[in-house]
């Protein structure tokens, strides 16, 4: 029988990778990612995880631990947040370029400097290129569920995923999370299967050795990809994605009776001719504001992102075209340019009959408290706007208190 | 444990012929008794360094065992890893799991990652050819090159002695370090074979002789290896469980109670040296007689390391 607990964010991600029978683990402490791995040791500890546990003495040898592991065949986890995610870079890119279907839950944290340990989403989505899938969690039972799907997926393509959910406001946060029994994920989640990578001296391979920009024969005249055909290789994986998460999501459905919206979620989006789009908690908050808004005449809808990579473009297209507005609230800025789900989301609409214009909104950097009623207030500034005739702005910035502003 | 003679090392051989390392290169001389040490069974990983080189480029790999490439400041991480997944995987007693990088992959990007595998007493071999700088990227200087080496960032010849990296090493009480040069093929091959039945972190120090970047002809790259261990530069011994002792020539030159090959007679044989200074070589030889005094001391057993 499943069975409903209250507990954190960082718990309920905890007990997705308990459930999907992790083999391997590395840990290093960083806020507010910590209680996740600390959960785990305690696990492994009492013996209730049989797992490997490493401890080791940074975030870039945690994710190097999981490559070693995962090479050799092991599923492998762990867990970081901002500066962390920023130290393991090199072997962020390592992990996808290896193809190995590492999970790795993000406790999104704001970027130093200057310190900061609360709440944007900077640290994961200036990761988007490098190879990994990206999923956003809006409440607790989702980072639970979303941690098991992300194994099946990552197995599937042989491509790692992120698992992102917003630090503190997420993380730090109880609610009650429905646990599925051991049994039910077994069923869902089948072992490991064998790895693109043979490590075996009985068949010895050099793995992931130096490859030439062009396709090369070996001495018996077989011709191997060169490092394009291994990028394409990659980068047609993680479209494969754009399929493959919506089927696992619909398969975790069949076992455990909850799908959260494969690649995207929506909120009274039916009618909706103003959207809200938002990932992670924030899209959860705008909902509570699409319902003011209506209340006041205005048909407000949200269509929140849960794959980031890939970007579900197909999805977007479909969703949007008709409408008049499409808000982007973003947690996150490309510096000099603008919020990364609005620019992407601008470039996916180009050239499309019947998209709506896309105004951007930065907000919640480093743990700034944005409520539904600020979400709502810059709505009502876009829609101003766009009814004065603008079909692009300047990124609007909530609660910014500059002085002489 | 009787020493191997260099009759009795074994012919099988998991280098294949022809690889893409320098002519002369220290290292294609000790991978053989290395991997010959293992029987073949076993993993090796390696960052990017001459070592990457050697092994091949895609699809062509000129060693015949499982080889898996990391990144640069990840080798003792990732064999931290793939100790622990073969534990995982229920496939960790068939397979010996050999790290296997440079000195600046070791001893400047790789000391953390390695400190921390040490400190955790992981499960595997870490074997550090010192071939004295970054010579893969051309002859930069490292934090193992030695005081008086021309290097491309060091022009006029380094200034600092190196860092005394199996010293580090002991220091964090794993069970095994050696000192071995991978021109004494025999030494390399016993220390390699007694590390290999020892459980946690064994590390083997390796100084290895590189002709293009210490500036010898190929055909000397053993005799400069001995020159060295001549001269005291490199001295080669173990420490097992906390007990040291000296061996092979090193052993032989304390007994023997011999003064040591002058430092000046070592550097005149590599254009590195070119132009060093008689005050900077009275200093290096003055360290090596200092070091060489303590290592004689431990030796006898007459002073705790």
């Amino acid at each position: 029988m499943s069975e409903t607990m209250v507990m954190t964010g960082n718990e309920a991600a905890a007990t997705g990778a308990k459930l999907a029978r992790v083999q391997v683990i590395a840990a290093y402490p960083i806020t507010p990612q910590s209680p996740v791995v600390e959960t785990l040791s305690a696990w492994v500890e009492s013996g209730e995880l049989p797992a490997e546990f490493v401890a080791v003495e940074s975030e870039h040898s945690a994710l190097t631990v999981c490559i070693g592991a995962s090479t050799v065949g092991a599923r492998t986890f762990t867990a970081t947040s901002s500066n962390g995610l920023a130290y393991m870079n090199e072997q962020v890119w390592w992990a996808a370029g290896a193809r190995l279907p590492i999970v790795m839950c993000i406790a999104n944290r704001a970027m130093a400097a200057p310190w900061n340990v609360l709440n944007d989403q900077q640290d994961s989505m200036s990761e988007r290129d490098a190879g990994w899938v990206q999923l956003y969690c809006r409440d607790n039972q989702e980072i639970l569920d979303t941690t098991v799907q992300a194994f099946l997926i990552a197995e599937r393509l042989n491509v790692p995923v992120m698992v992102c959910y917003d630090g503190f406001l997420l993380s730090h946060t109880m609610m009650p999370v429905t646990v599925p029994e051991a049994g039910e994920i077994d069923a869902f989640l089948p072992k490991r299967p064998a790895p693109l990578t043979v490590v075996d001296p009985g068949d010895p391979r050099n793995i992931g050795p130096v490859v030439l920009a062009d396709p090369r024969a070996d001495s018996s005249g077989v011709v191997s990809p060169g490092y394009m055909e291994l990028r394409a290789q990659h980068h047609r994986a993680l479209l494969a994605a754009i399929d493959a998460i919506p089927e696992v999501d619909t398969e975790y459905g069949a076992v455990t009776g909850r799908s959260w919206g494969g690649l995207t979620w929506e909120h009274l989006l039916d009618d909706a001719e103003v959207v809200l789009i938002a990932a992670g908690s924030l899209a959860t908050q705008a909902t509570l504001t699409a319902e003011a808004l209506r209340a006041e005449g205005v048909k407000a809808g949200v269509l929140g992102i849960r794959a980031y990579r890939p970007f579900p473009v197909e999805a977007l297209r479909e969703k949007l075209t008709g409408r008049r507005l499409a808000l982007v609230f973003d947690k996150a800025l490309s510096y000099g340019y603008d919020g990364p789900i609005c620019t992407d989301l601008r470039g996916s609409l180009l050239g499309i009959e019947g998209v709506p214009a896309v105004f951007g909104a930065v907000c919640g950097l480093g743990g700034r408290d944005t409520s539904p009623e600020d979400l709502a207030a810059a709505a009502r500034r876009a829609i101003a706007d766009l009814d004065a005739g603008m079909r692009t702005r300047a990124t609007d910035w909530i609660n910014l208190h500059l002085e002489g502003e | 444990m009787m020493a191997t003679k260099i009759l009795d090392l074994p012919d099988t051989s998991y280098v294949l012929p022809g690889n893409r390392s320098c002519a002369g290169c220290g290292i294609g001389i000790a991978l053989r008794q290395i991997t010959a040490a293992l029987e073949g069974k076993m993993v090796m990983t390696v960052p990017a360094s001459c070592l990457t080189v050697l092994g091949g480029m895609y699809p062509i790999s000129s060693v015949n065992v499982p080889w898996v490439n990391v990144a640069f400041p990840s080798t003792a991480a990732a064999a931290s890893g793939i100790a622990a997944g073969l534990r995982a995987m229920g496939r960790a007693d068939d397979m010996t799991v050999l790290a296997m990088a440079g000195d600046g992959g070791t001893g400047d990007i790789g000391i953390q990652a390695l400190s921390g595998a040490a400190e955790r007493n992981e499960d595997f071999l870490y074997l550090c050819y010192d071939n004295e700088a970054y010579m893969n990227t051309g002859t930069q200087r490292s934090g193992l090159t030695p005081a008086g080496a021309r290097t491309t960032t060091t022009w006029a010849g380094k200034r600092e002695n190196p860092k005394d990296l199996p010293a580090i090493m002991e220091a964090h009480n794993i069970p095994y370090v050696a000192s071995t040069s991978a021109a004494y093929p025999t030494d390399v091959y016993d220390k390699v074979v007694k590390a290999r039945g020892i459980e946690g972190l064994r590390y083997i120090h390796m100084n290895t002789p590189c002709p293009s970047g210490w500036g010898f002809d190929p055909k000397d790259t053993v005799r400069l290896g001995k020159m060295a261990v001549d001269a005291g530069l490199v001295v080669l011994y173990e420490v097992e469980d906390g007990v040291f002792r000296l061996t092979g020539r090193s052993a032989s030159l304390a007994k023997a109670g011999k003064p040591l090959l002058p430092v000046g007679e070592y550097v005149a044989t590599q254009s590195r040296f070119k132009g060093m200074s008689a005050e900077t070589i009275a200093a290096v030889q003055a360290w090596v007689d200092t070091r060489w005094a303590r290592y004689l001391a431990r030796n006898a057993g007459s002073c705790l390391p």
